[in-house]
């Protein structure tokens, strides 16, 4: 993977792989979004982890209840966002303190890098990934 | 909605700065226009000794080129000198007839050099130095010519002659004072600084009044007559004999000025409408030539015209650097001493190095370094917060970096490193891209130096080394932050101590309660800010003030420190470092359970248990059933101990015990940083209580108590507090010093850094002198951590469980 890449949208209808749980198959869908949790599982001003069969995605959740969806690797050295102090619409990575912008996946200058963005939408107080 | 005008004259580093700041913070505010008489963007000039020199050209000191203007949808006039102000009707007008209008007018107009009222002041080849065109015609007379005479041996003059003799000149400088740079040094710095610049070819004139300037009938110079009638042959005369405030426009449009534009703190002239920055401004009787307190103005001058206006300009303390390759010279204050003061001196001669320090009722008040300059911020800014250094004069010459600072090959001096030799160990960062970055992206701060090389963002051991690169580099215009002034973050102007203030003094109870009382810049601040008031606000009001998890970083949010794969590592606690088979059994199970990587012993007399997955720490926590090592947090961490009377031949007293005692008491107390302890059972002090934050050592008739020790980063040696006899009086006045740091230290402090601050003299008033005091402080500690639960065994039973499940799909 380039952690690079700054426009790596996936897309539309991208191939759902089958879950090997299979318990939360049920949560899927028809048109390629996941339900992932309720947005009231996610702390304000904090994210919750999601593992999915493309690894592990960040979910945050801002004071504002908007919600968006980052992989959970920082561009620097792969720290876990997921796990860093959200503020404003970004996040201070936990391992050197980059600062992540939750809605573009950037690095703030003058640090250069980007984090991969999901697709993510709030539907009657759950969340739901293009994934 | 129109937007407001504003309007700036002037094009130079403090005007501009100003616009800078002011779009950081009000970026669609006002339609801005900006003159400037010269006919470039706004460059560095600063660096225009360096480009004399032939160490930089034009384009490595470009700050805002014309696309800067251009991205920011400014309206550039250059070339164009404003003539005069309407105040009537709010415009300004420029020479060759272009208008604008203004609802605001920023006047940044700069300075002049004086000139010299002497015959031969017109003549063709007499200079001043002060911008491009000055530089350049400079440059192309040493072309061209041989012999120049510097008038003025003052900073400037020196750059100047320096600049022309690199450039091949024959360089005589011409003094009216008996030494150089008289208002930056004494006798013996100068005489140093002479010798080394007769070194690099340079000749002085010293007590010679300039007379006239002599020339050729066609009008070109040829020589300097002095007034007693001596004369010197010259091709070229350059005057650098002081700037003047520039406020002949301000004057001409009725505004007030005496030996400037005179502003309020918030940077106003006496027309509300119009503020002025820069070296043009009279503030408080003193104009100001240096850069950085150019940037502070600029800095509150931006936020007031912003509206967000709560900053004051209170003045600057300034300090000198001459920007001459391999000379190393630093200046503050009040460097000549007098009515009582008193002075500390340090004289190398052959070693080439001076030191000066001058202290009044123990407060450095001025001082003059030569040849090593690497304290010279740590003086400053002990200058700046008129710290006592009754405590540390013993050591004050030796510098802040005498002992215990690592990660960079014990350089202390930043000049006699090689560009490629690494100078912060931490992030990897060698001398020459630091130069590189300065030169290159503009740099001023600290700040901006650790921004963008990460240089010094980490341990911080190599600061001293940075800004001694950076003073270097930009000469006069660099100025360490100090301290005081230095708000808690970019969300606000407030310091941490006005906001500890607030909290206390308004009962306020919340994070979004303080941002909103403090006017937050920012709706929920930011990773800086946010632990900082979270501790404020438990350590404040205990039992009232609630937890914010989101605000903590990670590691105290988890319980448990984050590793670089993401994984965590867990210490469970030993009260003293004491344990026994079942404790060792139930973690050998654990890691057996959750093949656990990596198992050490620490340097506290602990066992860590390093790769756990986050989702397993609950688990691994029941298991181990034992409490939480706070190996994570800002709290008490361990206390170390050795096994004292009870084993040991030398033993005088239960060490070990004590330790536990104190673990007991003090164990998932919060601080403003990490706090360790220590208890030796005799004066061998196995158990290095000289480096903790308390460190205790049993004697024969008792128990001695040391405070703000370090062993990190810096290893700085703990002061003794006091003798007591008791293991009673151990806690109470052990908890009393705690409880103090916890009051009044700064986020982020160490016991050492607050300490110094304070002052010893303090603390032992505090905790020594005033027995009721003392107790009270004891008790609030005791009252702070009364109920408070082991959060390991909270989290075991199920508590926070969102923090540890992931989501699946």
């Amino acid at each position: 993977m380039n952690p690079q890449k700054c426009k790596p949208q996936r897309r539309e209808g991208a191939k759902v792989r089958k879950d090997k749980d299979g318990g939360f198959s049920s949560e899927r869908a028809s048109n390629g979004w996941t339900k992932v949790s309720a947005v009231v599982d996610i702390p304000p001003l904090g994210a919750r982890v999601v593992k999915s069969a493309h690894g592990d995605i960040a979910v945050f959740r801002t004071a504002d209840d908007e919600v968006f969806a980052l992989r959970d690797k920082c561009p620097h050295k792969g720290g876990p966002l997921s796990q860093g102090i959200v503020y404003g619409r970004h996040v201070a990575c936990p391992l050197h303190n980059w600062s992540i912008g939750l809605d573009d996946g950037k690095a703030v200058a003058p640090d250069e890098g980007c984090a991969e963005r999901f697709p993510v939408k709030v539907e009657n107080g759950f969340v739901y990934l293009r994934i | 909605m129109n937007k407001m005008k504003l309007v700036m004259v002037g094009n130079g580093m403090a005007g501009v700065r100003t616009l800078e700041e002011l779009l950081k913070i009000a970026r669609d505010f006002y339609d801005i226009t900006v003159f400037g008489a010269e006919p470039y963007a706004n460059y560095n000039r600063i660096l225009l000794s360096p480009v004399l020199a032939g160490e930089m050209t034009l384009k490595d000191i470009m700050l805002n080129d014309v696309d800067w203007y251009e991205q920011h949808g400014i309206r550039l006039h250059l070339g164009k000198k404003v003539a005069r102000i309407d105040r009537s009707v709010g415009k300004v007008v420029a020479a060759d007839g272009t208008e604008e209008n203004y609802d605001r007018l920023l006047l940044a107009t700069g300075s002049n050099p004086f000139i010299l009222p002497i015959p031969g002041r017109d003549l063709q080849g007499v200079l001043t130095y002060r911008d491009i065109q000055d530089t350049n015609a400079m440059i192309e007379a040493a072309a061209r010519y041989k012999r120049a005479v510097v008038i003025g041996g003052g900073l400037l003059g020196l750059e100047a002659a320096n600049g022309l003799r690199q450039r091949g000149m024959d360089v005589t400088v011409v003094h009216l004072m008996e030494w150089l740079m008289e208002r930056q040094l004494d006798r013996t710095a100068a005489a140093m600084l002479q010798k080394s610049l007769e070194q690099k070819g340079l000749k002085f004139l010293l007590r010679r009044q300039t007379g006239a300037i002599l020339g050729t009938a066609d009008g070109r110079v040829t020589g300097v007559r002095f007034a007693d009638g001596e004369e010197i042959g010259a091709d070229l005369v350059c005057m650098a004999v002081g700037i003047r405030p520039n406020e002949e426009l301000a004057r001409s449009a009725g505004i007030h000025c005496n030996r400037g534009i005179v502003v309020n703190d918030t940077m106003q002239t006496f027309d509300p409408r119009i503020y002025a920055v820069g070296e043009c401004v009279s503030h408080r009787g003193t104009a100001y030539g240096l850069v950085a307190p150019l940037f502070e103005m600029a800095k509150v001058c931006a936020n007031h015209l912003a509206h967000m206006g709560i900053g004051r300009y209170e003045g600057s303390v300034t300090s000198t650097k001459l920007k001459v390759t391999g000379v190393d010279l630093f200046s503050a204050g009040n460097f000549t001493g007098g009515a009582g003061t008193e002075e500390v001196v340090l004289h190398d001669a052959a070693g080439g190095i001076y030191k000066r320090l001058i202290l009044k009722d123990n407060c450095i008040v001025g001082g003059v370094l030569y040849g090593d300059t690497v304290d010279g911020s740590w003086y400053l800014q002990m200058l700046r917060e008129k710290q006592n250094v009754a405590q540390i004069r013993d050591q004050l010459m030796f510098g802040q970096s005498h002992l215990g600072n690592t990660g960079h090959q014990g350089q202390s001096k930043a000049a006699a490193m090689p560009d490629a030799m690494e100078v912060c160990g931490c992030n990897g960062v060698c001398k020459g891209t630091i130069v590189k970055a300065i030169k290159e992206k503009g740099l001023f701060t600290l700040e901006d130096v650790r921004r963008h090389t990460k240089a010094s963002s980490s341990c911080g051991s190599c600061t001293g080394l940075v800004e001694q690169i950076l003073a270097s580099t930009v000469g006069g215009a660099y100025s360490p932050q100090p301290n005081r002034a230095k708000p808690m973050c970019d969300c606000t102007d407030f310091t941490h101590e006005e906001v500890r203030r607030a909290i206390r003094e308004q009962h306020l109870l919340t994070i979004p309660g303080v941002m909103r009382f403090m006017e937050w810049r920012t709706s929920n601040g930011c990773a800086s800010c946010r632990p900082a008031l979270n501790y404020y606000l438990i350590s404040a009001w205990p039992h009232e003030a609630r937890d914010d998890p989101q605000s903590r970083f990670i590691n105290e949010r988890a319980h448990a420190n984050i590793q670089k794969d993401g994984t965590y590592s867990v210490v469970p606690r030993m009260f003293g470092g004491v344990t026994n088979s079942a404790q060792l059994r139930r973690i050998a199970d654990v890691v057996d359970k959750y093949q656990v990587p990596t198992v050490k012993v620490t340097g506290a007399q602990r066992i860590d248990l390093l790769g756990i997955r986050k989702e397993d720490l609950p688990k691994v926590w029941a298991d181990l059933a034992m409490p939480s090592g706070h190996a994570y947090a800002k709290a008490l961490r361990t206390v170390k101990t050795c096994v004292g009377s009870e084993w040991c031949r030398f033993g005088v007293q239960d060490s070990t015990q004590m330790g536990i005692d104190l673990e007991q008491a003090f164990w998932k107390m919060y601080a403003p940083h990490k706090v360790k302890m220590a208890v030796s059972g005799c004066p061998r002090n196995c158990a290095e209580s000289g480096i903790k934050d308390v460190g205790v050592i049993g004697v024969d008739s008792g128990w001695e108590i040391y405070v703000a020790g370090n062993g990190g980063i810096k290893t700085e040696v703990a002061q003794f507090l006091c003798r007591v006899k008791t293991a009673e009086e151990v806690l109470e006045y052990a908890g009393a010093f705690i409880q103090l740091y916890r009051e009044e230290a700064r986020y982020l402090d160490r016991t050492v850094h607050w300490v110094r601050r304070a002052g010893l003299d303090y603390v032992k008033q505090r905790v020594l002198d005033d027995a009721e005091g003392r107790k009270a402080l004891y008790a609030r500690l005791q009252y702070a951590l009364r109920g408070e639960k082991d959060p390991w065994a909270e989290r075991a039973q199920g508590a926070d469980r969102h923090e540890f499940e992931a989501l699946t799909v």
